[in-house]
């Protein structure tokens, strides 16, 4: 058990976008947090990072309960993630913006690195080399000078899955990392979420739209609806659940 | 030279020469994690060394054919030479290649050990499997991806290699003993031809059919040890074959080898060939490229581009051809070097290159001279798989744009009287493996090769191709109809990317045309006209225009030449999909199915033989999305005008 989330509930003023939310992360998995529009799943992705205070309830990441925890301490822990719409710089390069994720990871000072010392050199190039791996697996060697904000879309969110692998996270939290792609890029993403997964042994939280996918690449899936858990299991469990085809299948299908 | 090349007769002898005569020199190089990592010679070998011994120690005879797939990596050509060593046949497969395409090679040469590059080659290969009993082993070199794959037929290139070095310990002669084995006439490597038509043939090189026309080219351009190329172009293919291992071999340069496909570019301009071979279609992406950049460029550029460009055009090629030109022409040039020129080459990375080799299909006049009033030596050669490519090269200074120069030294040709190109060399293949009928097809008695091209000897004696002598046909007034003369002039417009032409047995001539997207589609952007597809813009009356355009300048140009002024196109229609290999319209290389088109299409092409003005088209189509869904619409086919001979000249 690598996160555990225990009656959770986050309100803003009148609205209870999370009530008494409970589930657990397997260390290594593939946890999938689903729902309709508004079910409270960014919400509840917020709040593993520290950007939401919940009222109630507890979160404990690897046997430590996490209070007033925020996002950089988050970072600090090993927690990684991306954004549904896409936050990286875009004015800077591939590669700057990679080199952006292994912040937490530099030891030297300002002064060390303005005069460029040997400790800063050295430390440079271990965190280059690092980079430079990621950039390898999720091959994306060609966009390496490539401003961001010249490349397409799938690829956006692949740079910003290569900088949230940069920390070299022991939890990844995914927000929508298939939404807007098309099928090509949806299915690269699938692999490389799968790959991630396998190669650095990275568990991961995702939230996603699309069901298909969901159901292909998750070992276990929540399914919020109006804030609360309605089922929780295995994508074949889920499939079948009475609450869930209602709720969410019903509705999307009708 | 003459003592080496009678003792050095085999490629393993030639690695472990460079690796005593210039063990410290660069062998191999490869992008790895965004640093060019290098292999000297004596590394190489000894890496061959160690591959070797293993490869004998999992069962692979002299004789064997091995396969590999795989892009150009280090360590795809150590296994390759490593097999090489133990007298084994190498087998390279197209590395683009659908799984069931790989099958026929792999059962034709009982193919039992297979090298592949990583685990989308694994699996193609684990595909096939089951049709192919006698693969026995797969060598994988990146295990990305392949932790949870069953290991009975599977070994890692890491692992392989460490064994082998655990045998050379007990064992240091073993791979020595086994290369002095070898001799000039065993079998080299077998090269599986595209299969335009028919099944593949493997073509069955020897060691002295692939190296004697390697030095001899090599030799006739003066490269050295000092030389670099990139290789880029699938190792299946006979002439990355020839560029980086056969020429490699000989002269001990040194190869690299790009980061992936995409990156080549990049590549290409960090490593700075010296020595470089591209497919004409290569070159015009580049120029499209560039022209695309120039457009957006400010306007000072623009002037200055076109300006100088207009030099170039004038001057540059009789410059580097060493002509006369006057000194103010070569002031004028030697600034626009400075200005223009110079920076180009250095963006398209050849800089450095010394000799630029173009071939497999004709290039276009302006593409051509292009590059080479720009300072680049761009020349063309002539040859296919069965002679180890050179047969013909252009020589320094005696360069033309539409022929293919003289004969290679060492190489004669004739034409037979229905115009076939015939060769006999030093390089000619030996058989095609296990087809002794085909060999006998193509290879007579005096062992001249027919080549299967038309054409004639032009005034200087070089070589001019016009077309595959099966497809040059006949109008039904009996004049010449030579398609792929047709389509080439059609395709060396920028805004036409592939073309088919009809005509053998009809009054007429007649086309497909297939629009370039990316040209069109900037063309498109710059008068804000919206599309949404290739098919939308496909179907534009503002494309036809366009497209009409430059078939009736093609008739024009056509018209001047009395041979085939008949085979003017009088009617074409823009197809509603690209060409494609997968759907084998195209083959592998890239050439056009004439036969399969017109069967495919028939509808269409009677549609246009009847006069009409539209036909309907019911096809499945693709979206980007890959969902796929029902097309139909009508399709619309135009006239183009058509030139009297002598209303040519005013037209033009």
């Amino acid at each position: 058990m690598i996160l555990a989330v225990e009656n959770v509930s986050l309100s803003f003023g009148g609205v209870k976008a999370l009530q008494e939310v409970s589930f657990d992360v397997k260390e290594h998995e593939i946890r999938a947090i689903i729902g309709p529009n508004g079910a409270g799943k960014s919400s509840m992705l917020n709040v593993l990072n520290g950007v939401y205070h919940p009222q109630k309830g507890r979160i404990i990441f690897r046997g430590l309960e996490s209070r007033g925890m925020d996002p950089h301490r988050a970072a600090a822990l090993g927690i990684a993630r991306t954004f549904q719409n896409i936050a990286l710089f875009k004015g800077m390069s591939v590669l700057d913006n990679v080199m952006s994720g292994r912040t937490l990871k530099m030891r030297c000072n300002f002064l060390q690195q303005a005069l460029w010392l040997g400790a800063a050199r050295r430390e440079e190039l271990a965190h280059r080399r690092a980079v430079e791996e990621i950039i390898d697996f999720l091959e994306i060697q060609h966009i390496r000078r490539t401003p961001v904000g010249r490349l397409p879309y799938g690829l956006q969110k692949r740079v910003e899955l290569a900088r949230a692998l940069a920390a070299e996270p022991t939890l990844l939290l995914l927000d929508e990392p298939m939404a807007g792609m098309n099928l090509e890029e949806k299915q690269d993403m699938c692999r490389f979420i799968l790959d991630v997964n396998d190669h650095y042994g990275t568990t991961i939280v995702l939230i996603e739209h699309d069901m298909g996918v969901v159901m292909d690449i998750s070992n276990r899936v929540v399914v919020l609806d109006y804030g609360r858990k309605i089922a929780d299991g295995t994508p074949d469990q889920v499939r079948g659940d009475q609450k869930v085809i209602d709720a969410y299948l019903g509705v999307a299908h009708a | 030279m003459k003592a080496d090349s009678e003792t050095l007769d085999t490629f393993p002898k030639l690695l472990m020469h460079h690796a005593r005569v210039r063990p410290g020199r660069p062998a191999i190089r490869e992008k790895d994690l965004g640093i060019w990592q290098t292999c000297t010679w004596r590394e190489f070998a000894d890496e061959v060394r160690a591959l070797a011994a293993a490869l004998a120690a999992i069962g692979l005879k002299r004789g064997e054919h091995f396969a590999l797939v795989g892009d150009n990596r280090p360590r795809l050509y150590a296994t390759m030479a490593a097999g090489q060593c133990l007298g084994a046949i190498p087998v390279p497969l197209y590395q683009d290649a659908v799984a069931t395409e790989m099958a026929f090679p792999i059962q034709n040469a009982a193919i039992a050990i297979a090298f592949a590059e990583d685990q989308e080659q694994v699996d193609k290969l684990l595909e096939i499997a089951p049709q192919c009993p006698s693969l026995a082993r797969i060598i994988y070199d990146d295990p990305r991806g392949m932790r949870h794959y069953a290991k009975d037929r599977l070994v890692a290139y890491d692992d392989l290699l460490a064994q082998g070095r655990e045998r050379l310990k007990a064992d240091p002669s073993l791979v020595e003993r086994e290369i002095a084995h070898g001799a000039g006439a065993d079998t080299a490597a077998m090269f599986f031809t595209s299969g335009t038509t028919g099944v593949p043939k493997g073509v069955v090189h020897t060691h002295a059919s692939l190296i004697g026309p390697a030095r001899t080219a090599a030799e006739l351009e003066r490269l050295s040890e000092n030389d670099v190329i990139l290789a880029y172009l699938p190792p299946a293919w006979i002439g990355q074959n020839i560029f980086s291992v056969a020429q490699a071999y000989v002269t001990g340069y040194c190869i690299s080898c790009p980061e992936s496909a995409e990156t080549v570019m990049t590549d290409m301009r960090e490593i700075g060939p010296t020595y470089y071979f591209a497919p004409p279609r290569v070159l015009e992406n580049l120029l499209t490229q560039v022209s695309i950049r120039m457009e957006d460029a400010s306007r000072v550029k623009r002037w200055l581009y076109h300006y100088f460009m207009g030099v170039a055009n004038r001057v540059g090629g009789a410059i580097l051809d060493g002509k006369r030109v006057s000194l103010a022409d070569r002031l004028l040039y030697g600034i626009g070097d400075l200005l223009v020129y110079g920076p180009l080459r250095n963006v398209l990375g050849m800089s450095r290159v010394k000799v630029g080799y173009t071939a497999g299909e004709a290039i276009g006049p302006d593409l051509f001279k292009f590059y080479r009033s720009i300072g680049i030596n761009l020349k063309q050669l002539y040859g296919s798989t069965e002679t180890a490519v050179f047969v013909c090269i252009q020589p320094d200074g005696q360069v033309k744009p539409d022929t293919v120069g003289p004969a290679v030294p060492g190489v004669e040709l004739k034409f037979t009287p229905q115009r076939e190109l015939v060769v006999r060399s030093p390089g000619l293949f030996r058989e095609y493996y296990k087809n002794p009928q085909a060999t006998a097809e193509v290879k007579d008695a005096q062992g001249w090769f027919h080549t299967g091209d038309a054409g004639y000897f032009d005034a200087d004696g070089h070589v001019k191709i016009i077309d595959r002598v099966k497809d040059v046909g006949s109008l039904a007034d009996g004049t010449l109809f030579a398609p792929k003369y047709l389509e080439n002039k059609l395709k060396f417009f920028p805004y036409i990317r592939e073309a088919v032409c009809f005509g053998h047995g009809r009054d007429r001539v007649c086309a497909f045309i297939n629009i370039d997207p990316d040209a069109i589609g900037n063309w498109a952007e710059k008068r804000n006209l919206p599309y949404s597809g290739y098919t939308d813009l496909a179907s534009r009356p503002e494309v036809y225009e366009l497209v009409r355009e430059c078939v009736e300048r093609v008739n024009a140009d056509l018209a001047g030449e009395p041979q085939i002024a008949n085979s003017q196109i009088h009617r074409f229609l823009i197809l509603h999909k690209e060409l494609d290999a997968d759907d084998g319209e195209l083959t592998r290389t890239r050439k056009v199915r004439r036969g399969y088109i017109a069967e495919k299409y028939a509808p269409l092409v009677a549609a246009l033989y009847e006069g009409r003005d539209a036909v309907h088209v019911e096809a499945q189509v693709k979206y980007e999305d890959g969902r796929t869904g029902m097309f139909a619409a009508d399709l619309r086919i135009e006239n183009a005008k058509i030139f009297a001979p002598a209303a040519a000249e005013r037209a033009a």
